[in-house]
């Protein structure tokens, strides 16, 4: 339907459409490419190609500081998504269903505020949040990965909240409505009908979350004491003096597992719609 | 039965509290503490900052000491770190929409099968580390990189050009880095745009570019406006950006509380100078801040 169209005259030009993908695409692409092929240069500079080589693999995986780094930081990570995905899937649905209650507007600049606010703002308010707390309450107890968690799941929340909202609000009201006529209470609609509808975008965010933790250098610099050096911190403090090979190791790992989850996930996802257009 | 349909609309407060609170907790009080705190006086010992209030001689003594603030306004350095970042977001907005919108635009009106493929290379970058991708444009841009080698043996320049460690470099980063945060909220409205406006447009005689300019331009004004505050807010505070791709003289708000709070321990100076960025940004992320509502709102409705 839609290539007929595309027919009509109002169908954009081939031309200008190719050269605006075309080079936006070659922008965002070219920096990830030449990561995945210069890792496997044995040269340590970018400039020649002398020849395939997996010892920047070896390195990374003899590199004992960073992977116990990335060790704290997949563990802060999956925490950090569960918490912001139960926080965000919940403010979301408010804000796809409901609305109207007192404080509405603070609830939204609040939840989308920090899809905004600079990092380094965020990072130096809990870190003050925190040492206010201590020395009032004598808790948190110091900074470490519980801080981070709390940090990261501020600003992933927001991100999950954004996605599970336009999914929600996507959703054909009148499910939840058919199972609310026949006496299901709203929580129980909630479960199980809304939920498992929404599933697969709260799995895509759950990964973002991730990745957003994982990625983060500022809000864990603040937020993080002694001993608990995290992934990107640690890499950020490698490569801010030049090139470090083994960097470009770990980053096509992370590419490649990244691809695979997100088209995996995207080919679940379109099938299950499918399914859904099918039936219906 | 009809008190149970009219209950998923309105809704007490009860309801939004766990996420309610958790952003009341650690999004609004912290702001507060670092108003308090950029008011407060640098000492040595935990916290590094003197209290504002102390009950000495029977009375009560607020004491707040406005040394960051005199700070911020005298010495010109900070001056021109503020109108410094301004321009670079600003910049980088103006790229992101330039690169940005004729993307954005094209796969909204792509074929349905084609679409959802661009639109997961749009967003897959999201999803991979910005840290990583950011330090490969330093292999691409130094002195003996990708970027000169290649330029080199074309023959189209003598020498190696300097970006990397100036300027340009971080342009190059930021415009990077924040692309897709552009052609995400101008895709998501461009995509919504009914096609019949446009061929009533062009059913009354209306050349395609006069269309664009009167129908497409003004609808997909909501989502440049999302997509520019997307880019700009947080570029204005960027940190990892211009240190990794940046000189020494390129000055960012983010870089410098950066080296005061990390550099120097002087977090009151740190709170001040935070203070005073998001007194800058307030009326980009009001604009921001209405245009959600907005957005959240009309959805509602047509829900």
């Amino acid at each position: 339907m839609s290539w007929f169209k595309r027919q009509a005259p109002n169908a954009p030009s081939p031309i200008g459409r190719f050269i605006a993908l075309g080079i936006g695409f070659f922008f965002l692409y070219v920096p990830i490419a030449t990561l995945i092929v210069f890792s496997f240069n044995s040269s340590p500079i970018m400039t020649s190609w002398s020849g395939f080589s997996l010892r920047w693999y070896v390195a990374l995986f003899n590199d004992q500081a960073l992977l116990n780094a990335a060790w704290l930081s997949v563990q802060v990570a999956v925490m950090t998504a569960t918490a912001a995905s139960i926080l965000g899937t919940w403010a979301g649905y408010v804000l796809a269903r409901k609305g109207n209650f007192r404080g509405f507007s603070l609830f939204v600049g609040l939840v989308s505020a920090p899809l905004v606010i600079p990092e380094v703002v965020l990072g130096i308010s809990l870190l003050l949040l925190f040492v206010e707390m201590d020395s009032l309450f004598g808790w948190p107890g110091g900074r470490g990965m519980f801080t981070i968690w709390v940090g990261h799941t501020t600003f992933c929340m927001a991100f999950v909240t954004v996605i599970v909202q336009s999914r929600i609000r996507d959703l054909d009201l009148s499910l939840e409505e058919a199972a609310l006529d026949l006496g299901a209470t709203p929580l129980k609609v909630f479960f199980s009908v809304t939920l498992p509808l929404i599933a697969p975008a709260i799995i895509a965010a759950w990964l973002l979350a991730f990745t957003l933790s994982l990625d983060d250098v500022v809000i864990a610099s603040f937020l993080s004491g002694p001993g608990a050096t995290l992934l990107s911190p640690e890499i950020f403090a490698r490569v801010r003096l030049g090139l470090k090979p083994e960097v470009n190791a770990l980053a096509t790992i992370f590419v490649v597992v990244v691809a695979l989850v997100v088209v995996g996930l995207n080919a679940l996802q379109r099938r299950q719609l499918k399914r859904q257009k099918s039936t219906s | 039965m009809k008190s149970k349909r009219s209950q998923p609309r309105g809704i007490g407060i009860w309801s939004v509290m766990p996420p309610y609170a958790w952003l009341l907790l650690f999004l609004l009080v912290p702001f507060f503490l670092v108003f308090k705190i950029s008011l407060a006086d640098l000492r040595f010992g935990i916290p590094p900052y003197t209290a504002l209030t102390q009950f000495k001689d029977e009375a009560l003594q607020l004491t707040l000491h406005v040394r960051g603030y005199a700070l911020l306004l005298t010495d010109t350095l900070y001056l021109k770190t503020y109108l410094s970042s301004l321009k670079m977001a600003a910049v980088t907005t103006f790229w992101c929409i330039l690169i940005g919108y004729p993307m954005a635009y094209y796969i909204a009106r792509s074929p349905d099968s084609v679409r959802n493929v661009l639109l997961l290379a749009v967003i897959l970058p999201f999803w991979t580390s910005l840290l990583l991708r950011v330090y490969a444009w330093v292999g691409i841009l130094r002195a003996d990189g990708l970027l000169n080698s290649v330029l080199l043996s074309l023959g189209v320049i003598g020498s190696p050009l300097e970006i990397y460690r100036t300027d340009w470099a971080v342009y190059i980063g930021l415009v990077y880095a924040y692309l897709p945060f552009f052609i995400l909220p101008a895709y998501a409205n461009l995509v919504k745009l009914d096609v019949r406006l446009l061929d009533a447009a062009y059913d009354l005689g209306a050349k395609p570019w006069r269309a664009f300019v009167s129908v497409t331009l003004p609808l997909s004004m909501p989502g440049i406006i999302a997509g520019s505050m997307l880019v700009f807010i947080p570029a204005v505070g960027e940190y990892v950006i211009p240190e990794l791709l940046g000189g020494a003289d390129t000055l960012m708000m983010g870089r410098i509380m950066w080296n005061e709070f990390f550099t120097n321990a002087d977090w009151p100076i740190a709170s001040a100078i935070t203070v005073v960025m998001v007194m800058i940004l307030l009326i980009p992320m009001m604009i921001f801040q209405l245009n959600q509502k907005h957005r959240y709102q009309a959805e509602r409705v047509r829900a």
